[in-house]
Parts: C-alpha cells; structure tokens; sequence
C-alpha cells in the first residue's frame, strides 16, 4: 500500500465520519434541508469550507510542495453548458431522493442497505452519461 | 432553522474541511466524491471514455478513498451514534429514479456538493459557485414541488 493510499484512506475514514456526524448520511436530514425545515446543512459546508479554503489557498504560500511530494494542484473547471446542465439534473436528483454520492456512499456505513439501490443507479447514470454524452 | 440544533452539523463539517486539507496538504490531491463512479467504471467498461488516462491514474486511490469513507461511517454507527444502525424510510423508486439523475447528473457537470460545492468553492473556483448555486437551488425548488404534492 503507498503512502498516498494510507493517507487518502485515512482521509476517508474522517471524511465518511464527518458526513455521518453531520447527518448527512441520512437522506431525511438532506431533504428537510432542501425543504428549508432545517437549514442545517448550511452550517455543515461553510464549517467544511472554511478549513478547506485555507488550506488550497494559504497552505501552498508557506510549503513548495506537498508533505509526500508531487505538486499542489489547483482545482479548475472550465464553466460550460454541460456544467450547469449537470448541475441542474444532479438537483432534480437530490431533491427526491436526498442522496448526493459522498451522503450515499457513507451511507452504506450506517447500515442503511437500501441505499445501495441509489448507488446502483447512480453508476449506472454516470454511465449512461459516459456512454452517450461523454 | 435548527431544530436539532448546530452543533452535529459544524462538528461534521470541521471534520469534512479537515479531512479534505489532510489530504491536501500531505498529497496535494483534492479528496472528491463523485469521479469515484467513472473511475470505477474503467474497471469494467472498455469505452474510450471510461479508459481516459487521467482516470486509470486515480481509480486505485479513490478505491482507498470511498472505502475509507463508508468505514468512517461505520465507525460512528459502531461508536458515538445515537441510533447505531439505521435505515431510510425514503421510498425505492426515489433512490433509484434520483440516484440515476444524480450520478448522471454529477458526472456531466465534473463535480456534486463535495468537489464544486467544498473543494470548487474552496478553490475559490467560480465555475463550481456557479455549479453549486444551480444544484442547491434546484434540489430545493424539486424536494418543495414533491413536498407540496405530497409524493411519498
């Protein structure tokens, strides 16, 4: 196992409980967001974000390269139709069913085995798109 | 706003933001969610799509990654949960009809709440602001039609 494996494995692990602390492994509490019942799960990406940001941003200023080596890479997407077109089918889909595939994956974690149901379909929706539209 | 309270939600999400930074700043590598499904599929589908280089060169460590993050979900169901294993009462065909438009969905727009809407934003990427404004404000928009029609 590479370091990078361990430590993306580690990652994970604090990432997957993170989701399921937060509630968002339960697709109840992703809905009642999206229904503004409980606005939650606002609290939960700018409590993600605020680390996050200060690490791509100010962490690669004070370090030439990462602790394992290779380069910190910035994260940029070109904005094209299909990324608000995407963006657009993925909340149709999250607001019926309150998955998104980080909240369904950890899910599984929970026990929560219909959720496999969700996570076939959404590989078979990302085929579907590799397939005819990729 | 908060019926169960704050505190689940910002201990959650400081988890999620350290979680991403480790990995960051040990690897330079943006822990993501949704590309998970096409590297996977180059496992099993020969299409030049599935079989791009860029990602036959991720597929091993987002393996390590998912694995990991339903292992962390586990953890906290084996450890501080409340209410240790748990099951979703949303119906079948709402997984699978929104699972379907969710993973094509993620895959078309190259990111979901967790590559645009943490490490995009976070990268202060305006392509994925955009990408998480229009996915936040359709999935309220789609769960507040089904709630007023009452769908099960």
């Amino acid at each position: 196992m590479e370091n990078k494996h361990i430590i993306l494995f580690i990652g994970g692990i604090i990432f997957g409980f993170g989701l399921a602390f937060g509630g968002m492994s339960k697709p109840e509490i992703v809905l009642s967001f999206l229904r503004l019942e409980d606005l939650g799960l606002i609290l939960l990406m700018g409590s993600a974000v605020v680390p996050t940001a200060i690490s791509i941003n100010i962490i690669p200023r004070y370090m030439k390269k990462p602790v394992l080596g290779g380069e910190f890479k910035p994260r940029q997407r070109t904005l094209s139709r299909n990324t608000i077109l995407g963006a657009i089918i993925f909340g149709v889909g999250w607001g019926l069913s309150g998955q998104c595939p980080g909240s369904a994956l950890s899910s599984i974690g929970l026990g929560n085995y219909p959720i496999l149901a969700g996570i076939g379909a959404m590989f078979l929706g990302a085929y579907v798109m590799g397939r005819y539209f990729g | 706003m908060f019926p169960i309270g704050v505190y689940s939600y910002i201990i959650g999400g400081l988890l999620i933001g350290l979680a991403v930074s480790f990995v960051y700043i040990l690897t330079g590598t943006h822990a993501t969610q949704s590309t998970f499904f096409s590297t996977t599929l180059s496992y099993f589908s020969k299409l030049p799509y599935f079989q791009r280089k860029s990602l036959l060169d991720q597929r091993v460590w987002r393996l390590y990654f998912i694995s990991g993050v339903i292992l962390g979900a586990l953890l906290y169901t084996l450890t501080i949960s409340p209410d240790g294993f748990w099951i979703t009462s949303v119906s079948i065909w709402r997984l699978v009809l929104g699972g379907f438009l969710v993973g094509f969905g993620v895959r078309l727009s190259s990111g979901c709440t967790s590559g645009h809407g943490i490490s995009g934003i976070s990268s202060l990427s305006s392509t994925s602001l955009y990408a998480t404004i229009t996915f936040l404000v359709v999935g309220i928009i789609t769960a507040n039609i089904l709630g007023i029609l009452g769908v099960i």
